[in-house]
């Protein structure tokens, strides 16, 4: 193989991890908008809010340590404790569940019936609060996130790779991590989706709320439990995220990314999500690769969205969306 | 009919028919300003099949969307199963054993037959969410007895060749008997069907009969139905609810109905579908 294309294999390759994280994310928006049509612009920062939560819980923060002491002229910061990462990754998924229950409660609730464009304007407002709120209960600083994820560059990956091409690929254990972690979780929910009650319920409101009803089915209790699974999803972004590039408020950017895959991968298809995000993960890299040189580079900055209008203008309900009809 | 007791009556073709299972006492429904039913009141006896019938718009549907919790009446009373029913939701309704079609059928497109046949089990189905995750045995023996009954239902209803289909690829007269076996799979006490029959050919209109009179010969069920075709309504129901503009006007055995002069004129004066 050319040394070319062996280098753009690597790249290849390490854009094809990065579009895991992408793929997370586009997930928890597809989940959402398929159970409730609702478009979350919160996703993002739902990612890094269970993020600052895990290393709060992790670290033994004080929650709202800034705000007491203002007010109470104290100098409390940490308990002093040091918990297990499992111990602090089940807590933060604990709180993501209560989050999903109190948004159901005071927002969701609230709005039903409401124009698609009202709830997308209160997931807009959520995002803003939960960033804001995230601020204030953990600090605004640039976090380490260490849960015990393998760091590094693989020499397994690339003693292998250097035997049979010559070449060793520089691929971050991290990644390879991040990647096995997301299949595990896609095939979690698909195996819930298709075969318990609850799955089944899920799917059932997806497809028509009005019929849903009558079988029995509580939308509020759907609409908690749907929130709930893309919160712990927005978890697991935050964590491989974070132990990636540190815990801080860019995280919520990410979400800008997912905008891409979803005009992709179709916002209805759980299938969509994973395969627009490795699309536009490897793209940008390969494209960064072999035009970026000849247009004066950093093209990763804009390269998605290119993609992304050229689908939409031939193709808008992604890959593997569904025939747009409107619903009556 | 012969004489009505507490106890019930026996219908025309010598069927027992039971105490009141529901009772609707003086319902009044607005939009707005449209008054879509005006002091109604009337009652179903279990294993009884009850007809609703009226001119287009004549608050037949609203009628079965208050019984099933769709829409919330602002006077009036539901009684179920002797006890004042509380303001409920449509799941609440539906969990009380009270299943439904709708008149512009509401299935699930994306599931095949099977799997929106499955969907009416659910308010049956046990197994908790963490109980399905650590025993998934336990789980399996239930979704195998779920399936067994569904099957029968299938068969019951004649739809075995159809039974891997994508729904929204049905034929409409299909699609209605899917509907109906959705909301037999809960094993309902009270059954209500919207229009069960329209836009149906003559030869489905038939095969609809027939199940609607054998589930309720075989499972005892206690029925509510809509229907436009008079014929049809004659042939299938013990007692008739005849509504015109929101108001009742006439209540008996298809008969006692069909001597009505406030129904005759009713009739008379809305052309007949
Ligand atoms: N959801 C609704 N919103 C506003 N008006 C309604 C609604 N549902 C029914 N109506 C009105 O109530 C009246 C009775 O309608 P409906 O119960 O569907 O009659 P039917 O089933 O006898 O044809 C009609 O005037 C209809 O426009
Ligand atoms: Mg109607």
């Amino acid at each position: 193989m050319s040394e070319q294309l062996l280098y753009a294999a690597e790249a290849g390759l390490n854009g094809l991890m990065a579009g895991v994280l992408y793929a997370l994310v586009a997930l928890g928006f597809v989940l959402i908008f398929k159970a409730s049509g609702i478009f979350n612009y919160a996703q993002g920062v739902l990612a890094l809010f269970a993020a600052l939560t895990l290393v709060g819980f992790q670290n033994g923060q004080v929650p709202f340590a800034h705000l007491i002491n203002a007010i109470f002229g104290t100098q409390i910061h940490e308990f002093g404790w040091h918990l297990p990462a499992v111990v602090a990754i089940l807590l933060t998924g604990a709180v993501m569940v209560l989050l999903a229950i109190l948004i159901e409660r005071l927002i969701l609730k609230h709005l039903v019936n409401q124009a698609p464009i009202i709830l997308f304007m209160a997931t807009i407002g959520l995002a803003y609060f939960l960033e804001g709120f995230g601020d204030i209960m953990w600090g605004a600083d640039i976090k380490k996130l260490d849960v015990g994820l393998p760091q590094g560059i693989s020499d397994t990956v690339e003693s292998v790779t250097d035997r049979l091409f010559g070449y060793g690929f520089f691929i971050d254990r991290l990644d390879i991590v991040a990647t096995v972690v997301a299949a595990l979780l896609v095939l979690t929910l698909t195996l819930f989706s298709q075969f318990t009650k609850y799955g089944r319920a899920l799917r059932a409101v997806a497809d028509d709320h009005q019929a849903a009803l009558s079988v029995g089915i509580s939308l509020r209790f759907i609409w908690v439990m749907v929130w709930s699974i893309a919160g712990i999803v927005a978890l697991v972004a935050g964590v491989m995220w974070g132990a990636k590039s540190g815990v801080q408020f860019s995280l919520s950017l990410i979400a800008l990314k997912a905008l891409p895959v979803l005009m992709l991968g179709g916002f209805t298809s759980i299938p969509g999500a994973i395969v627009g995000g490795l699309i536009i993960g490897m793209g940008e890299k390969l494209f960064e690769f072999f035009i970026g040189p000849m247009i004066g580079g950093a093209t990763e900055n804009w390269f998605a969205y290119v993609l992304a209008l050229l689908f939409l203008v031939f193709r808008p309900q992604g890959l593997f969306g569904e025939r747009i009809i409107e619903r009556v | 009919m012969n004489v009505m007791t507490p106890e019930g009556y026996v219908a025309a073709d010598g069927r027992r028919i039971g105490p009141v299972l529901m009772e609707m006492k003086n319902i009044t429904l607005r939009f707005g300003g449209v008054k879509a039913i005006t002091d109604i009141s009337f009652e179903i006896r279990e294993g009884e099949i009850r007809a609703i019938i009226g001119p287009n718009g004549a608050g037949k549907s609203s009628m079965l969307n208050v019984i099933s919790g769709f829409y919330v009446p602002q006077e009036g009373e539901v009684w179920f199963r002797g006890a004042k029913r509380p303001p409920m939701k449509p799941y609440q309704v539906a969990r009380q054993g009270i299943a439904r079609t709708f008149q512009n059928i509401a299935l699930f497109d994306g599931m095949s037959v099977l799997d929106n046949i499955m969907t009416g089990r659910l308010t049956l189905m046990r197994s908790g969410l963490l109980s399905q995750a650590i025993w998934w045995g336990g789980a399996e023996k239930e979704e195998t007895a779920h399936r067994e009954k569904v099957e029968k239902i299938i068969d019951f209803l004649e739809i075995q060749n159809i039974r891997k289909t994508p729904v929204g690829r049905l034929p409409y007269g299909l699609k209605k008997r899917v509907e109906l076996a959705r909301a037999l799979a809960a094993e309902p006490k009270l059954l209500l069907l919207d229009e069960p029959m329209a836009g149906m050919n003559v030869e489905e209109k038939e095969d609809m009969c027939r199940f609607i009179l054998d589930v309720n010969d075989e499972f005892g069920t206690t029925i509510a139905l809509i229907e436009h075709d008079m014929g049809v309504v004659m042939d299938l129901s013990d007692r008739v609810v005849v509504m015109d503009y929101g108001k009742k006007i006439g209540d008996g055995t298809p008969d006692e109905v069909r001597s009505n002069p406030d129904v005759i004129n009713a009739y008379l004066g809305v052309a007949h579908e």
